[in-house]
């Protein structure tokens, strides 16, 4: 497999072997020096038009921890804001020799439709398309999950995963369910039924819609952001419904089990789907999502571009 | 590879404990009876070669000595001729190797190009006052200048031939096996 495009294509052995090195490579990042050789030469190009903060940052860091050069490109700024189309931005990016693409897009399947249109050779990892998915995302939750529920090995055979929120909009969710699914995990999504997407009952997991019933024996619950940016209809009566019913605030994380962990893909909208007590709680491992992100990247990068050939999937 | 049981042995489980505790004493002739001494193998074989060298040359220092682990893979030369490989494991004695005398083990000496990557991977790590080299075998056909400070056997041989280093860690025995190479 050259590309990473979505969950679905990872094996469970596929995915153990990002997460085992993933966890070799996080312990780089306690030493002083943090930077390996491996990717020296080769050149990835984030390419980005949707706006990410902790996205980029992270695929940058991880680039530049393999010593790989690091071109970022914002459709904001760029020609793509003169009109430009995905091929000729491809186009460009072939002619600059780009050995891997990271690309965010907006619309679902752009990452699907730069890695098998013929219009670069380049590696291409997504990184968040539309409503569809953000593989390296679930790697990352997966990653922490086996951390703190594991003890970091192995697969996830019955952790119990809530997932609470806007699904609809959520290519998190998705991403998070195909990939937990594969690795073991039973997960439940809660969220209203006007934030559901058509056909979640073909999903691998259970759909409930009584949060406090979804996350009483639940081992781990991801709360997820609610994406007023892609809402262009009332999904919900108002906010402050919304948050008392399907929000995470200090009273319902008091019914969780002890060992239970919260967590959140970020960007926070503190106060509508997670209050900030339960966010900056001892249970929230939301920061910590964010440094295991780093490793999971580098290692995806490694075992895609350090090799004559990808070392995930059977075929290169 | 070859067939274990087509291979000869040139080394028997007790020939490998002599040469192990063999070196144990050298390391510690040779250093003065250094007493900052960190041996690092590199995995899989040099990992469990470094702990029975270590708990030797514990016994005869008198007091212990620190163990660890080196991967390589990330700093091999010929990492993009092949397919990308899944790391071992790194372990690093806490302690550190800042200004210390690092011993590498390894089972096999070859081309020197593992000893190489080692190096640079030590590099990224710290700064050792002094790196040595332990092997079990080494069989010759250096491709780089490099030698071993410590050797169980040398066995010279022809590059058609395979050297197999068992370890009852990882194997159903201690040996030293030599065969032919299979096509």
């Amino acid at each position: 497999m050259r590309h990473l495009l979505s969950t679905a294509d990872l094996t469970r052995d596929d995915a153990l072997l990002i997460l085992d090195t993933a966890a070799e490579l996080a312990r780089i990042s306690d030493r002083p020096m943090k930077k390996l050789p491996t990717l020296r030469g080769r050149t990835v190009v984030n390419l980005f038009f949707e706006d990410s903060t902790r996205t980029r940052i992270s695929f940058e860091a991880a680039a530049k921890r393999l010593s790989a050069d690091v071109i970022n490109f914002s459709a904001k700024g760029s020609s793509v804001s003169k009109g430009e189309s995905l091929k000729d931005t491809a186009l460009t990016l072939q002619a600059m020799g780009a050995d891997a693409v990271v690309i965010r897009h907006g619309a679902s399947g752009a990452p699907h439709r730069l890695a098998n249109a013929g219009w670069i050779e380049s590696t291409v990892i997504n990184a968040g398309d539309g409503t569809h998915e953000h593989p390296t995302q679930a790697l990352l939750d997966a990653f922490t999950l086996r951390r703190h529920l594991r003890d970091g090995e192995g697969d996830l055979t019955g952790v119990r995963v809530t997932i609470v929120g806007d699904v609809l909009h959520s290519r998190v969710a998705r991403s998070n369910v195909l990939l937990l699914h594969t690795l073991g995990a039973d997960v439940t999504l809660c969220a209203p039924p006007t934030l559901l997407p058509v056909g979640v009952d073909t999903w691998p997991c259970t759909v409930s819609y009584d949060l406090d019933a979804a996350i009483a024996d639940a081992d781990a619950v991801m709360m997820l952001r609610v994406q007023l940016e892609r809402m262009n209809a009332a999904y919900f009566p108002s906010a402050a419904e919304y948050s008392r019913r399907y929000g995470l605030d200090a009273q319902r994380m008091a019914t969780l089990a002890p060992h239970t962990i919260v967590m959140h893909p970020g960007p926070m909208n503190r106060g509508m789907e997670i209050a900030a007590d339960v966010a900056d709680s001892e249970r929230s491992v939301i920061v910590e999502q964010v440094s295991n992100g780093v490793s999971v990247r580098m290692a995806v990068m490694y075992l895609l571009l350090g090799g004559a050939e990808s070392g995930i999937g059977g075929i290169a | 590879m070859s067939d274990a049981s087509e291979m000869r042995a040139v080394l028997e489980a007790a020939d490998v404990a002599r040469a192990l505790s063999r070196i144990a004493h050298e390391i510690d002739e040779r250093t003065k009876g250094a007493d900052d001494i960190v041996l690092l193998g590199v995995p899989t074989r040099g990992v469990a070669l470094a702990r029975r060298i270590g708990a030797r040359l514990a016994e005869i220092q008198g007091h212990p000595i620190p163990v660890g682990s080196l991967d390589i893979t990330m700093y091999r030369d010929d990492l993009r001729l092949k397919k990308a490989r899944a790391l071992l494991h790194t372990e690093i004695p806490t302690g550190g190797i800042d200004g210390r005398l690092v011993v590498l083990v390894d089972d096999v000496l070859f081309s020197g190009r593992t000893v190489r990557a080692a190096l640079d991977a030590l590099g990224d790590i710290g700064r050792p006052r002094m790196v040595q080299l332990a092997v079990l075998v080494d069989r010759g056909h250096r491709e780089l200048p490099i030698r071993a400070d410590y050797v169980g056997k040398n066995l010279p041989t022809s590059l058609r031939e395979t050297v197999r280093v068992q370890l009852a860690e990882h194997d159903a025995e201690d040996a030293v096996l030599v065969g032919a190479v299979t096509a």
